[in-house]
C-alpha cells in the first residue's frame, strides 16, 4: 500500500486509451466500474478533442456483481461492434473488473466477431499508464502487422521510413510529428506509416512497407519497434531530436539508416537557437543553475541541451518512468549528480528545494512546485495540462523545436541586459533583484529596507579538559550591524548568499559578535588570498 | 410544506412516467465528493483506500488544482495488498500511522472506500474502530464507501454524511426543537442563510457538515432536519433512526425554491409566514430583479439534461418555472420521489424525465431533439459542442455556489453564458 498525494501517470488502462484515441477506426471495449469513465475527460477537456474517446465501458454497479458481469461485457462489446463498426476491437479490464477475473479476451472471442480482437493485459496494480500505451501499441503491432513474403527491395525508390510513438494526450506529439515528417522530408525520406496518432489498423498492416523506424517517444514505442526489428528486421533510431545538437545527430542518424548524404545546411536553415544562445546577451545564462524532471526521454534531452545548448549548471536530474531508470541514471553522471527516480510528489519537491535551483524544468507538477519556492519554471513533459496544448505550432522537436525551448526556457527568467543592470546599479531602488522581470508584469517593487539584523549563532567553546575555563552564558550571538547588512546588499545578488556565508564563517572562526563593515572586508581579504 | 405556496401533489409529474435505462453511465463516482468535501470539512482528511485510477480520478476531475499539500490521498493498493503478502489491515495501520505524524493538524480522518476495496472485501469498518482506539480523542476515525460500484457522484457525499450522523453528539433531554440544514453549501451561502434565520427569528439552527469536528450539531428527537440538497436519501434514513423529522420542501434554487425552502424552515419552527416573508422580501426581491435581467435570453429555449448530480430535477423545475425554458429531457442519474415530491409537482406536466442512462441511446434522443442548451458531464461537452449544440458542463453546478437568493442570478447567468457566447462568436 503507497500513500500518494498526487500521480505522475494514470493506471495502465489510460495508457491504452491514449492509443486508442490516438487511432482511427479502433474501438476499446472496457470492462470497468461507474466511474471510470472521468478519463473521457483528459482527452476532451485537457487536449480539446472534438470527439469522445472511442471507449465503451461496461460500467457495472454492486447488484451487477451478484449477477453476470461477464454477460454485460459481451453485450456492451457486441453493441459497440453495431454501432461503430471498428476494423479492429481491443479489450480489456480497469483496476476493478481485473479482480472479478471475467476474461474480455476470452468473451469476445466467443462473440466471433468478423474483425481481429486484441485482448489486453494490463496489470493496474503493478504497472502505469506508459507502460499501458507501450504495451497496447506492442499488441496491435504484433496482431495487425503483415508479414511480407518477399522482403522489401531498398533503393528501388526513395528510402521510407515508420514514425512510431505519437499518442493522445502526448506532450506536444502532434506538432513534433509535424516538424520531424518535414525534416524527413526534406533530407529525402518518405513516411510510410505514422503511429498511433491517426493511424487505422489498415495502416499497421503495412508497417512492413518501410527501411526503418524513427522511435520519437521510447516510452511508448521501443517496445513495438523491438518487435519489429526482431520480426520485420527493420532497424529503429536511438537519437531523440530534442535541441539543435540532438536533432543533427538524429539527421545523421536517419541518413546512415537510409543509406543518404544529406544537406544539413539546408535542414538547419531555420535554427535560431544556436545563434541565440552564442549571442552576447546570452551570457549571463552561464551557470544557471537548472532542475530537470519529467519522463526519461524528456528529461534526458532537457538536461543536455541546458548543459550544452545554454551553458546552464544541471543540479538536478530525475524521472518518474521507472522503466527507463538505468537512462536516467546513466545521464546524470555526465553532470556529477545522482538521478532522482521517484513518482512521490513530495520527494521531488523535497529535491528541488534542496538543490536550489534559479529555474525548474519539469512536469505541471513541478511548476507548482517551483510556484510555491518562487522558483521560474518551464514544462518539459507530460503530465499534461490544458496549456500543453497551445493553439499555436510549438514542437519540442527538431529546429524549430529547439527554437521554442531556448523561448520557452529563457522567457522565465531575468532578460540578460536587465539582469546585467542589476549588477551595475547593484543598491538601487528600482533595479534590485527583489524585482519581478520586467516583461513577466507586475508593478516595479521598492527595493526591501533593510530588515532587523540578522542573528547567527557561535558554538559554545569545547571544555577543556580542566573544565577551568569560564565558559560565556551559552552561545554568543554574532549580529549584522545596520551599516554592513546595507553594505552587503550592495554586493551582486549572484555572488550575495556566497559573501554572506563566508562572513558569518569568518566571524564565527574570530569570535566576532557583530559584523561590521570591517569584518565584511576583512572577510572579503580573508577568503581571496 | 410552505404555507403560502400550496403545492398539488397530485399535479405537474407528481405521476409521470419515468424512462429508466441501463447501459454505459457517463457520470463520475463518489469519489469525487471529496472535492467540495475537504473545502468545507476544514480539519477533516480524506484517505481514499483503492487504485491508481482511483487517485487519478480525483486528480483529474479536481483539474489538476494543486494546494500545499491536499487534504486528501490515496492508499495506492499494489499486488502484495491483493496476493495477501502484506496484510492490508497492518499496511492501512502503517500509512494512517504516517499520515497523521505528517498531519497533526487533522482532527477527523474518513477512509473511504473504493470500487476496488469493496470488491476485495477490504473491511474499512474494522480499521476505523481500530484507529479509533489508537488516535481518539485527537482524531476521529470514520470510514464510508465512495466507490462507483455503490455510488453515483454526489451520493459520495451522502454516505460520508451518512457514516457521520450516528457520532453526532445526543440532544439533551427535554431540548427545544431545532432545525438542521443538511448537505453541504458554500460558506457564503451558509452565511446568507443565517442571517435570514436570525431576521425571522429563528434562532435554534445547525449546519451539517459543520466546518469543524468540534462543532458537530446534535441530533435527536427534537430535530427538525431541511434538506439544502436533492442527494441525501441514505443521510435521511441515518438521521431519522436517532430520531429527526424532515421538513419537506422544494429545494432552495431560484427565488421561487429559496422562498419555499425558507416558509418551510419557519413553519417547522413555529415561526409566523409573515415574519418569513418579511425577512426574505429584500433579498427575494433582489433575486427577482436578477432574474428578469436573464429571463429574455433563456425564456422558450428548450433545454436537456444528461443524468449527473440529482440536482436535475430542481435545475429544470427552476428554469421552466421561473425562465421559461422548455424541458426537452431532464435526466437524473437516481430519482428519489419522496424528497422530490415537491419538486416533481412543481414540473410542467408531461416533461420527459429518465433515470439511469445508455450514453448512447441518450445521445441519440439529445440529437433529436435538437435542444438549445444540454447539460452534461465534461466528457460529452467539449464533443457536443463540436456537433453544433450549445452546452453547460454540469460539474460547475455542483461546485459554484448556487442555493439562495442571493445566487439566483448567479444560477441564470450559468445558462445564459454559453448562449451569449455562442452568438457572440462570429460563425
Amino acid at each position: 500500500m503507497q500513500l500518494t498525494l498526487w500521480t505522475y501517470e494514470g493506471p495502465p488502462h489510460v495508457g491504452a486509451m491514449r492509443i486508442a484515441t490516438a487511432m482511427r477506426e479502433v474501438h476499446y471495449v472496457l470492462h470497468a466500474p461507474q466511474g471510470d469513465t472521468y478519463a473521457d475527460l483528459l482527452f476532451t477537456m485537457i487536449e480539446r478533442r472534438a470527439e469522445r474517446p472511442p471507449v465503451t465501458y461496461t460500467t457495472f454497479q454492486a447488484r451487477d456483481l451478484g449477477g453476470d458481469t461477464a454477460q454485460l461485457f459481451k453485450d456492451a462489446a457486441r453493441e459497440a461492434y453495431a454501432r461503430f463498426k471498428p476494423q479492429a476491437l481491443l479489450v480489456g479490464a480497469s483496476c476493478t473488473a481485473e479482480l472479478i477475473q471475467d476474461d474480455p479476451g476470452g468473451l469476445t472471442q466467443a462473440l466471433n466477431l468478423p474483425i481481429p480482437v486484441i485482448p489486453l493485459e494490463l496489470p493496474a496494480y503493478q504497472r502505469k499508464e506508459n507502460w499501458g500505451a507501450a504495451e497496447t501499441l506492442y499488441q496491435l503491432v504484433r496482431t495487425l502487422a503483415v508479414k511480407p513474403t518477399q522482403a522489401r527491395v531498398k533503393g528501388e525508390s526513395k528510402p521510407r521510413c515508420n514514425l512510431l510513438g505519437p499518442t493522445a494526450l502526448g506532450f506536444r506529439h502532434r506538432d513534433d510529428v509535424r516538424e520531424i515528417r518535414q525534416l524527413l522530408e526534406q533530407i529525402g525520406v518518405e513516411i510510410n506509416v505514422v503511429a498511433p496518432l491517426d493511424a487505422t489498423p489498415a495502416d499497421l498492416a503495412r508497417l512492413a512497407d518501410a527501411d526503418f523506424n524513427v522511435v520519437l517517444y521510447p516510452e511508448v514505442a521501443h517496445q513495438a519497434a523491438s518487435w519489429l526489428h526482431r520480426n520485420l528486421r527493420q532497424p529503429a533510431t536511438t537519437t531523440i531530436p530534442i535541441g539543435a545538437v540532438a536533432t543533427r545527430e538524429f539527421i545523421r542518424e536517419v541518413a546512415a539508416l537510409a543509406g543518404l548524404d544529406p544537406d544539413l545546411a539546408a535542414a538547419q536553415a531555420q535554427s535560431r537557437s544556436p545563434w541565440y544562445s552564442r549571442s552576447v546577451d546570452a551570457n549571463y545564462l552561464t551557470g544557471k543553475r537548472v532542475f530537470v524532471f519529467g519522463d526519461a526521454s524528456h528529461a534526458i534531452a532537457a538536461a543536455r541541451v541546458a548543459a550544452i545548448e545554454l551553458g546552464f549548471k544541471v543540479v538536478g536530474l530525475g524521472s518518474y518512468s521507472r522503466e527507463f531508470a538505468r537512462e536516467v541514471r546513466e545521464a546524470a553522471t555526465q553532470y556529477g549528480i545522482e538521478a532522482l527516480i521517484s513518482d512521490d510528489y513530495l520527494e521531488v519537491e523535497a529535491a528541488i528545494a534542496a538543490a536550489g535551483p534559479e529555474l525548474v524544468l519539469g512536469t505541471q507538477m513541478e511548476r507548482h512546485i517551483a510556484k510555491r519556492l518562487g522558483l521560474p519554471c518551464a514544462v518539459i513533459s507530460a503530465p499534461v495540462h490544458v496549456q500543453d496544448f497551445p493553439a499555436r505550432y510549438s514542437p519540442q522537436m527538431g529546429f524549430e523545436g529547439a527554437n521554442v525551448l531556448f523561448d520557452t526556457w529563457v522567457h522565465p527568467l531575468m532578460m540578460g541586459l536587465e539582469e546585467h543592470l542589476i549588477g551595475m546599479f547593484r543598491g538601487d531602488f528600482e533595479f534590485h533583484e527583489d524585482a519581478a522581470p520586467s516583461h513577466l508584469g507586475g508593478p516595479a517593487r521598492a527595493a526591501q529596507p533593510a530588515v532587523a539584523p540578522a542573528l547567527i549563532e557561535l558554538p559554545v567553546p569545547l571544555e577543556t579538559d580542566t573544565g577551568k575555563q569560564e565558559a560565556p552564558a551559552a552561545t554568543i550571538l554574532a549580529a549584522w550591524a545596520p551599516d554592513a547588512e546595507k553594505e552587503l546588499r550592495k554586493i551582486p545578488f549572484f555572488v550575495r548568499g556566497k559573501a554572506r556565508r563566508n562572513t558569518e564563517a569568518y566571524a564565527l572562526s574570530k569570535s566576532v559578535p557583530v559584523i561590521t563593515i570591517e569584518t565584511l572586508y576583512d572577510a572579503k581579504a580573508h577568503f581571496s588570498r | 410544506m410552505s404555507p403560502v405556496i400550496p403545492i398539488q401533489l397530485d399535479g405537474g409529474c407528481s405521476n409521470a412516467p419515468v424512462l429508466r435505462e441501463r447501459g454505459q453511465r457517463e457520470v463520475f463516482c463518489g469519489l469525487t465528493g471529496i472535492i467540495w468535501l475537504h473545502r468545507k470539512m476544514q480539519d477533516a482528511f480524506f484517505l481514499v483506500v483503492g487504485s491508481r485510477t482511483c487517485a487519478h480520478l480525483i486528480q483529474s476531475a479536481a483539474g489538476v488544482m494543486i494546494f500545499a499539500e491536499p487534504r486528501f490521498a490515496t492508499a495506492i493498493l499494489d499486488e502484495r495488498d491483493l496476493a495477501g503478502l502484506a496484510d492490508a489491515q497492518d499496511e492501512l495501520d502503517r500509512v494512517v500511522q504516517r499520515l497523521l505524524e505528517r498531519r497533526p493538524d487533522i482532527r477527523m480522518l474518513f477512509l473511504v472506500g473504493s470500487c476496488p476495496s469493496e470488491v476485495i472485501k477490504l473491511d474499512l469498518s474494522r480499521a476505523a474502530s481500530r484507529l479509533n482506539q489508537r488516535f481518539m480523542p485527537q482524531v476521529r476515525v470514520l470510514n464510508y464507501s465512495g466507490s462507483g460500484i455503490e455510488t453515483t457522484f454526489t451520493q459520495g457525499e451522502d454516505a460520508c454524511l451518512a457514516a457521520l450522523v450516528p457520532v453526532l453528539p445526543v440532544q439533551p433531554p427535554q431540548a427545544e426543537p431545532e432545525l438542521l440544514i443538511v448537505g453541504a453549501l458554500a460558506d457564503v451561502v451558509e452565511d446568507q442563510f443565517s442571517r435570514l434565520f436570525q431576521a425571522m427569528g429563528l434562532k435554534r439552527y445547525a449546519f451539517f457538515p459543520a466546518r469543524h469536528a468540534s462543532a458537530l450539531p446534535a441530533v435527536g428527537p427534537q430535530t427538525r432536519y431541511l434538506l439544502a440538497q436533492p442527494f441525501l436519501g441514505d443521510t435521511a434514513k441515518a438521521l431519522e433512526s436517532r430520531g429527526a423529522r424532515r421538513v419537506a420542501s422544494p429545494f432552495p434554487l431560484g427565488a421561487e425554491g429559496s422562498a419555499a425552502w425558507m416558509h418551510a424552515a419557519g413553519a417547522a419552527m413555529g415561526v409566523s409566514a409573515a415574519a418569513v416573508e418579511l425577512a426574505i422580501a429584500p433579498a427575494r426581491q433582489r433575486a427577482q430583479a436578477a432574474l428578469a435581467a436573464h429571463r429574455p435570453t433563456l425564456v422558450g429555449k428548450r433545454i436537456f439534461f444528461f443524468p449527473d448530480s440529482q440536482l436535475e430535477l430542481p435545475l429544470a423545475r427552476f428554469l421552466a418555472r421561473e425562465l421559461g425554458m422548455a424541458l426537452s429531457e431532464v435526466g437524473t442519474p437516481y430519482l428519489h420521489r419522496q424528497h422530490l415530491a415537491e419538486e416533481l409537482a412543481w414540473l410542467p406536466a408531461g416533461t420527459q424525465l429518465s433515470e439511469g442512462q445508455d450514453v448512447e441511446k441518450q445521445l441519440d434522443r439529445c440529437r433529436a431533439a435538437r435542444p438549445d442548451v444540454v447539460v452534461c458531464g465534461l466528457g460529452l461537452a467539449n464533443p457536443l459542442e463540436a456537433e453544433g449544440f450549445t452546452t453547460k458542463w454540469s460539474i460547475e453546478l455542483v461546485f459554484t455556489p448556487i442555493q439562495g437568493f442571493e445566487q439566483a442570478g448567479d444560477l441564470a447567468g450559468l445558462f445564459t453564458r454559453p448562449l451569449t457566447r455562442r452568438q457572440l462568436l462570429a460563425a
